[in-house]
């Protein structure tokens, strides 16, 4: 997919990249780092909290003093320089040393946590024994792989988030969506989850719940489990499954129109969050190519269709049968379902039909076909469901999307194909928010007029691969669905041809054949 | 089939063949000495410091030129005979065209000083001078010290690409600011102090005497008309550009600094047309030059040559000038007309506003009779050029675009905003000026 093509005459020489004081941090955080992989190897330390802390803020502290050691005796501005000589961040050993690591880091944590110390239902040992006394402290129990990981994901985007804020000051922008990130990693993905397990008893409990994880990002949200929890739980619970359904069609659907799917890719999702904090030094190894574009269109969309199919199996499947106990049968939910991606199939074919692209119209109708065909035949011939059991597709995506897709892939492969490329390829939810920004939505990025100069560096430094500068130098308008809004685009620009707005409809897309700034009667004769 | 034949790969003759094959079935050919594909010039300072790699700044994949049928070929003209409407090349062959476009660019600008064939001595305007300064200047320990010749664009964009591998610079600057043949005097003083505060040894006031080498024909030091002597590895000549037309001397192509030619971008040769950096207008067009080395007027002449070639002519008339730069971590943009003290129209008046921090400031240019807004410089704070190009065709008058001036901000979502700051001042003035 990625293309490793180096210009032999022009690889240019690194300048010296490192100073003194980062030498110092850099030590300081992999001593950090050390204390996690002693333990790993099950050295057993006394104090166990003690030294956790002392890990952790080695960790953090080490990350924040390099980065301060690497902005703060640099003017405000674009700090790109060298990004292509470093071999972390142009695919270099380094980098691949770190894909690597980060990979494994991934395959254990996924499929051998015994191997991280944890132990179900028992004492943990190793590395997740060591997480043990925070745990206690913020949910009253052990701890897991999950709150290891966990807890090293919001070290990570509150630490790298700090650099990014330290190499972005003069960008209120970023600053701003950072600082968001970084609230909602630490509120609502780690601290408030864990506090509510708090409140959990013999009688009462409610599911670990990241509040801003929405389906079908969080594609387990609406599984048998979780919703007995929600049931059982009494008021709160409820609460808080019309909430996870009121986030997908009522409030996504709100704030994307409003902003765009920045608002939640870029400023509140955790995937987001990690992409732009840590991920930022990869985001220019994100594939530009033509080719890159077509095949994320079938993949993202196909990684939709799937978790749709998924969960509306799965729900299915443990739905009654019996009107007279609950309203929602069996029955009843599938032609739901089957009504609502109807009405939306035949609203975009009524009113966008000019603005979707041949493979879209392909994919659509095909997709679509797929679908109620598929529910038809069970309906008639009383066929499992999909053709597959609930519990096999259910565990198929999860093993499939949500952990190699999204985790190895998507985090170990940053220092490969950049950042995002989970978000990209694989993220369902930015699949349906990337539709809705495409066809209705008042955000896009405007092209200043005829002042691009086709540099390339909105292009190189976009994380999701769009060709920025294809539409800029036509001076036409950005409207694409996968852009995130994370507007490192516009940054980066040396002339000032980049703005992220939110406006009307009309003449959000403006194609140009000739450019503001020559002969009004040529611009009038061509454009008409 | 006819076929055109374009010499040079740059914006102008891109530009051009893109639009005569959207207008046109017509064979084109595209021919370069520089490249194999189209790139962005005003880029090459971006692949020396690290930020992107060579095909980065190339605008189009390679799949581009098959798929919209533009032939290319990477060879040198070095005699174009009009009579036969044939192209020799050096490296041997030839190729006949129905119709030429020459969009050459420019080459290097010097004044004839001693030591220019130095090795070390270099100017950046093509690929081969980015490699050649990647050679002579990798890092800091090759190359100690570059003493740049000029204060103008390339020659900032040359200081601030050295000092990102911490190369000493300084830079000889005949004004006694920055750009101050072009900018206003307190931002070209604002501009000194940016490139200044970046590390540059900026000399005003300073021109260069010559160039003297060591016994291996490098480069050892230069010496200033006023007496200085600076030691350095590498000069970088970046006193302009000139058209790039030393290969149409046998040619009776009509030449004068550059490629002459008349408002169609016809030369005195029928079917040979000129674009970009290399054409010279016989009558220069409003107040602009008559040669225009920007990317964006090669960009337009191609827009309106290619009508001209596919039977529909169309004159060049560009309209509202406008152009943008960057110095160090300094945008700037520029609508209309502002000049600089030396080129200022009697008629022009100019408002001034300087921020605080120093990185940002506003000029605005308006008639002093009729207060008709004229042009605005803008840096640090980037602005709408449609909103600008609108005010300029509808010859609204100072007033209304300081009052107006929010319309035209284009800073990111949250940026502070300075239009209040920056009307209170005009205000300010202008009640000064009728108290007076």
């Amino acid at each position: 997919m990625s293309t490793v093509q180096r210009n032999m005459s022009l690889t240019g020489e690194p300048p010296k990249t490192i100073n003194g004081q980062q030498k110092i941090a850099s030590a300081i955080g992999l001593i950090g780092l050390l204390i996690l992989g002693l333990a790993l190897f099950n050295v057993d330390f006394p104090n166990k909290s003690v030294w956790l802390t002392t890990s952790l803020t080695a960790i953090g502290g080490g990350t924040i003093w390099f980065s301060i050691a690497a902005y703060s005796n640099k003017q405000e501005g674009i700090k790109n320089d060298g990004i292509y000589f470093k071999s972390l961040t142009s695919k270099g050993f380094w980098g691949w040393i770190l894909g690597i690591s980060l990979t494994l880091f991934y395959v254990i944590l996924y499929w051998f946590p015994q191997y991280l110390g944890y132990v179900q239902g028992g004492n943990n040992t190793g590395v997740v024994a060591l997480f043990d006394p925070l745990s206690r402290f913020l949910n009253g129990g052990p701890a897991s792989q999950w709150f290891l990981y966990g807890t090293l994901y919001t070290l990570a985007i509150l630490a790298f988030g700090i650099k990014f804020i330290l190499k972005y000051r003069h960008n209120k922008y970023e600053k701003l969506r950072t600082y968001s990130v970084m609230f909602f990693q630490l509120g609502f993905a780690f601290i408030i989850p864990e506090l509510m397990q708090r409140l959990n008893s013999e009688t009462f409990s409610l599911p670990y719940y990241d509040l801003k994880n929405i389906w079908p990002l969080n594609y387990y949200n609406f599984e048998q489990y979780r919703i007995d929890d929600f049931i059982s739980a009494g008021n709160i619970g409820i609460g808080l499954l019309i909430f996870g359904i009121a986030s997908i069609f009522i409030i996504t659907p709100i704030l994307t129109y409003k902003y765009g799917k920045r608002w939640y890719c870029s400023w509140v999702c955790g995937c987001g969050g990690l992409a732009e904090t840590a991920g930022d030094p990869f985001r220019h190894l994100s594939d530009k190519t033509q080719v890159a574009w077509k095949v994320e269109r079938w993949v993202i969309h196909s990684v939709l269709v799937f978790v749709v199919l998924m969960t509306t199996a799965v729900v299915h499947s443990y739905l009654g049968e019996d009107t007279s106990k609950y309203w929602l049968t069996k029955d009843v939910f599938l032609i739901s379902v089957g009504v609502f991606l109807s009405l939306i199939f035949a609203g975009v074919w009524i009113f966008k039909r000019e603005e979707l692209q041949k493979d879209a119209r392909i994919g659509s109708i095909a997709y679509f076909a797929i679908i109620i065909t598929l529910i038809a035949l069970h309906f008639t011939t009383g066929k499992t469901l999909f053709l597959f059991d609930a519990e096999t597709l259910r565990s198929t995506y999860g093993f499939l999307i949500g952990a190699v897709f999204s985790g190895v892939i998507g985090v170990g492969f940053y220092p490969i194909f950049g950042s995002r490329v989970w978000c990209r390829f694989g993220c369902p939810m930015a699949a349906i928010l990337g539709f809705q920004q495409r066809l209705f939505s008042r955000f896009r990025i405007t092209t200043n007029g005829g002042q691009c100069i086709s540099c390339g560096n909105c292009s190189t430094y976009c994380e999701m691969g769009i060709d920025v500068r294809a539409y800029a130098q036509k001076g036409e308008n950005i409207v694409r669905s996968s852009c995130v809004g994370c507007g490192i685009c516009s940054a980066v620009c040396p002339r000032g041809v980049l703005k992220l707005e939110n406006g009307p409809l009309e003449k959000r897309i403006n194609p140009n054949e000739i450019l503001l700034g020559n002969d009004l009667n040529l611009m009038n004769y061509v454009n008409k | 089939m006819e076929h055109v034949v374009i010499i040079g790969n740059g914006i102008a003759g891109i530009t051009a063949a893109r639009h005569i094959r959207k207008l046109s079935d017509k064979k084109i050919t595209i021919i370069s000495a520089e490249t194999e594909y189209f790139f962005s010039r005003t880029a090459l300072m971006y692949v020396y410091m690290g930020h992107m790699r060579w095909q980065d700044i190339e605008p189009y994949e390679s799949w581009f030129w098959e798929k919209n049928r533009l032939e290319l070929k990477k060879a040198y003209v070095k005699k174009v005979d009009t009579n036969n409407k044939t192209l020799f090349f050096k490296e041997g062959g030839s190729i006949n065209y129905d119709k030429l476009v020459i969009a050459s660019g420019s080459v290097t600008n010097t004044f004839g000083w001693e030591g220019l064939d130095l090795n070390g001595v270099q100017g950046l305007v093509n690929k081969q001078d980015l490699e050649t300064l990647e050679k002579n200047a990798p890092n800091n320990k090759v190359c100690s010290h570059a003493v740049i010749i000029g204060g103008g664009l390339i020659g900032v964009e040359m200081a601030e690409m050295l000092r990102s591998r911490d190369i000493k610079v300084t830079m000889l600057v005949r004004e006694k600011g920055f750009w101050a043949n072009v900018l206003p005097k307190p931002e070209a003083e604002m501009i000194s102090q940016h490139i200044i505060s970046h590390g540059v040894n900026l000399k005003h006031r300073s021109n260069l005497d010559k160039i003297i080498g060591d016994a291996d024909g490098n480069v050892k030091a230069v010496i200033t008309k006023e007496g200085e002597e600076i030691l350095c590895t590498i000069v970088g000549i970046t006193t302009g550009v000139k058209p790039n037309i030393s290969f149409l001397k046998s040619s009776k192509i009509e030449t004068d600094r550059g490629i002459l030619v008349n408002r169609k971008l016809e030369t005195n040769i029928k079917d040979v047309y000129a674009i970009g950096d290399c054409a010279q207008q016989r009558e220069p067009i409003g107040l602009r030059p008559e040669i225009e080395a920007v990317w964006y007027t090669g960009r337009m002449m191609g827009e309106a040559l290619a009508q001209t070639i596919c039977g529909n002519p169309f004159e060049y008339t560009p309209g509202n000038w406008f152009n943008s730069a960057k110095f160090f971590d300094i945008e700037y943009q520029t609508y209309g007309w502002v000049f600089s003290e030396e080129r200022r129209k009697d008629y022009e008046k100019q408002f001034h506003w300087k921020c605080r921090s120093n990185l940002r400031a506003v000029t605005v240019s308006y008639h002093k009779e009729t207060r008709e807004f004229l042009g605005i410089n803008t840096f640090g704070i980037r602005m709408r050029h449609e909103v600008f190009d609108r005010w300029l065709n509808e010859k609204r008058n100072v007033e209304y675009v300081i009052k107006n001036l929010s319309q035209a901000n284009f800073d990111p979502e949250f940026f502070r905003r300075y239009e209040k700051e920056i009307a209170n001042k005009f205000l300010s003035i202008t009640q000064l000026a009728t108290s007076e």
